[in-house]
């Protein structure tokens, strides 16, 4: 009786740590701990700083950091430059994504069908993710080019324009701006189309099978049976596309830099110029910030919305 | 109203023939099963017919008109699926109005007409409800209700019932059935449930391998099924099968008596029964065992009825009989049923 109870619990004390892994309690927080480190560390502390920054005096080259309240968003949100780039944000970001998710919902509807070639096409609508975004904005930087364009090339040889009638793409206030949220729209089309057709896939064939037999014509079984089905995830979808066109400047900043006069500047590439360049990193992290607000009561509403109006 | 007609139709996926040559044609106001084991082809059948599948070959007509090409939407059907598909983010009302909105009925005449179809299976109160607080039961009936509101000229059921616990099933079998013939639309049920399929259907066609084995009441489908696949099909347990010189006998489990529980020694056919086990069910017992003597080692079933007195053992062999006329006789090349013969 005593050999078997020692037995028991010898392996018990020598393998405490093994059976540490059984407990969920602490299983959870040790798998979840390198991810919490992770957005604390890259996310989190940057964050924190720039919150800082933003009430501060501090600039590149000075030892001091005073406080100084909101007078930096006072003396920065008023100038015409912040009021252009806010208006140019919304503008961007808006037109981006509305044009997003109408072609991201033509392309998954489109996936979802089975057609010949249809890994290439998949392929083709994948490669602008996987690409780096900066060598892509690179290529489009050529095809966009004032003087090498592709594209005014092509128009040409069609006698669509002629030769001293070659648009700028990014010399030109409102083509630099179409050109920068054509870009942008290519850059997130990918990931939108692939959120949605997992959407899609995940609605029963019998709902529309039903709705094929109840009558229904191709824009009512769409707007009134898949739409609403895949909301969620489309709200999800333009959540993420929403904050990527409020916060990302790479395109921006490798087509334009937020020229031609500050017409396709917006709020990221501002503080970017503003606190990197111009050395205030004060102003450029009160600009910076300035959105975060907005976008954390977006975040808010839109989860709220997607939750409720989970079905199923 | 209308009848359903298919003319020699297809349905090849690949080198799999789903749907092999079906030619079937309903009654008007007919209640047609189709009854199959699963992969059958019999939801593809019923799938062609509702224009959600295209055939490979042959045609379908619904009341008389070829549909071929028409859309699901100009067939004049309604389909209930088996997992009802009922538009989970709209309340029944929505649901059920659906149909009627889709096909352009005035915005007026439309929560009259719901409440008529919903008044059909009583679920008037439940018409402000989404369609995750209801229960199985509850949803089946709105999938109904779905199907009934715009009158359509055919119904088509795919297994309307197999999600029900069993039941609901049974009191959800009779109303199907009462409201069928209160109503008296065409209606083609897909089921692979034989009790089900004898229970409602007018007629059974009865399906294997893409193929209609056999159509008929449900009295001649289980009587006098048409080869050994339908004798094995229907019925529970299935039909037994002896081997004799140049065919098959068949004789159903409920034919094969102890001897002396026969009404009268006359043109009976005495089998010596080994008994190995018994299944008491109740209403019924089923006898597992053996046939010796001139069928030696022949596995075989008997079915008794409560009502059958004569005692019964595991382990012994007793004297059975068969009633002559209770034969049924199969080809044994092809199955199929061929003239009697002596035994």
């Amino acid at each position: 009786m005593a050999t078997l109870e020692r037995d028991l619990r010898a392996p018990a004390a020598g393998r405490r740590f093994g059976f540490v892994l059984d407990r969920p309690e602490w299983l959870g927080p040790l798998m979840i701990a390198p991810a919490v480190l992770y957005i604390v560390a890259i996310v989190g502390l940057p964050f924190l700083l720039a919150l800082y920054y933003s009430v501060s005096d501090i600039s590149m080259g000075r030892r001091t950091l005073g406080f100084v309240g909101l007078k930096n968003f006072i003396s920065v949100v008023p100038t015409s430059k912040f009021q252009t780039s806010l208006q140019n944000t919304f503008v961007f970001a808006i037109v981006s994504q509305v044009l997003v998710i109408i072609l991201a919902n033509i392309l998954a509807l489109a996936l979802l069908k089975e057609f010949r070639g249809k890994w290439v096409v998949r392929l083709l609508l994948l490669l602008p993710w996987v690409a780096p975004i900066s060598l892509g904005t690179i290529g489009w930087l050529w095809i966009l080019d004032s003087i090498y364009s592709v594209i005014n090339w092509t128009l040409e040889a069609f006698g669509l324009i002629t030769a001293d009638g070659w648009p700028m793409y990014l010399g030109k206030p409102y083509l630099a701006m179409g050109s920068v949220i054509t870009v942008h729209v290519w850059r997130l089309l990918p990931l939108a189309t692939v959120i949605i057709l997992a959407g899609l896939t995940s609605i029963p064939k019998d709902i529309h099978d039903a709705a094929q037999v109840d009558g229904a014509s191709f824009w009512r079984h769409h707007f009134q049976i898949t739409v609403p089905l895949i909301r969620p995830i489309l709200l999800v979808a333009l959540l993420f596309g929403l904050v990527f066109a409020f916060t990302d400047m790479v395109v921006i900043f490798v087509l334009t830099r937020g020229g031609p006069y500050d017409t396709t500047q917006v709020l990221a590439s501002l503080a970017f110029f503003t606190g990197i360049q111009g050395g205030d990193l004060a102003e450029g992290a009160a600009i910076a910030i300035f959105l975060f607000p907005l976008l954390l009561a977006v975040a808010f509403v839109f989860l709220r919305i997607a939750r409720r109006s989970e079905v199923t | 109203m209308a009848t359903v007609e298919t003319r020699d139709v297809r349905k090849h996926f690949g080198d799999v023939h789903a749907v092999d040559g079906v030619n079937l044609t309903t009654k008007e106001g007919e209640f047609l099963v189709l009854l199959g084991p699963s992969g059958c082809g019999k939801t593809t059948l019923l799938r062609m017919i509702a224009g959600l599948e295209d055939p490979t070959g042959g045609e379908i007509l619904i009341g008389g008109q070829v549909v071929n090409d028409l859309p699901p939407r100009a067939r004049k059907i309604a389909m209930v699926f088996q997992s009802y598909a009922l538009y989970p983010h709209m309340r029944v009302f929505d649901n059920i109005a659906f149909p009627l909105r889709a096909q352009g009925v005035p915005r007026a005449e439309i929560p009259h007409k719901v409440e008529w179809a919903a008044g059909l299976f009583g679920i008037e109160k439940l018409l402000h409800r989404k369609p995750r607080e209801l229960s199985g039961g509850e949803r089946q009936r709105v999938a109904l209700a779905r199907a009934v509101v715009r009158e359509p000229a055919v119904f088509l059921l795919d297994e309307p019932l197999s999600n029900l616990d069993a039941k609901l099933r049974a009191s959800a079998r009779d109303e199907l059935q009462q409201f069928q013939r209160r109503i008296g639309t065409t209606t083609i049920y897909v089921t692979h449930d034989q009790v089900e399929a004898m229970g409602l259907g007018d007629r059974i066609a009865v399906m294997q391998g893409g193929k209609v084995r056999q159509i008929g009441t449900p009295q001649e489908v289980y009587d006098e099924p048409a080869d050994t696949f339908v004798a094995g099909f229907l019925g529970s347990p299935p039909m037994n099968l002896l081997e004799i010189p140049d065919c098959l006998v068949g004789f159903r489990p409920e034919h094969f008596l102890p001897k002396e529980a026969h009404e009268s020694p006359d043109g009976l056919l005495a089998l010596k029964f080994h008994i190995s086990r018994i299944e008491y069910l109740g209403a019924d017992r089923l006898l597992y065992g053996a046939l010796e003597g001139k069928f030696p080692d022949t596995k075989v079933i008997s079915k008794l009825a409560s009502t059958v007195s004569t005692p019964v053992q595991p382990g012994k062999t007793q004297d059975f009989a068969v009633r002559e006329k209770d034969f049924r006789f199969f080809d044994r090349e092809t199955g199929l049923r061929t003239r009697p013969r002596p035994v």
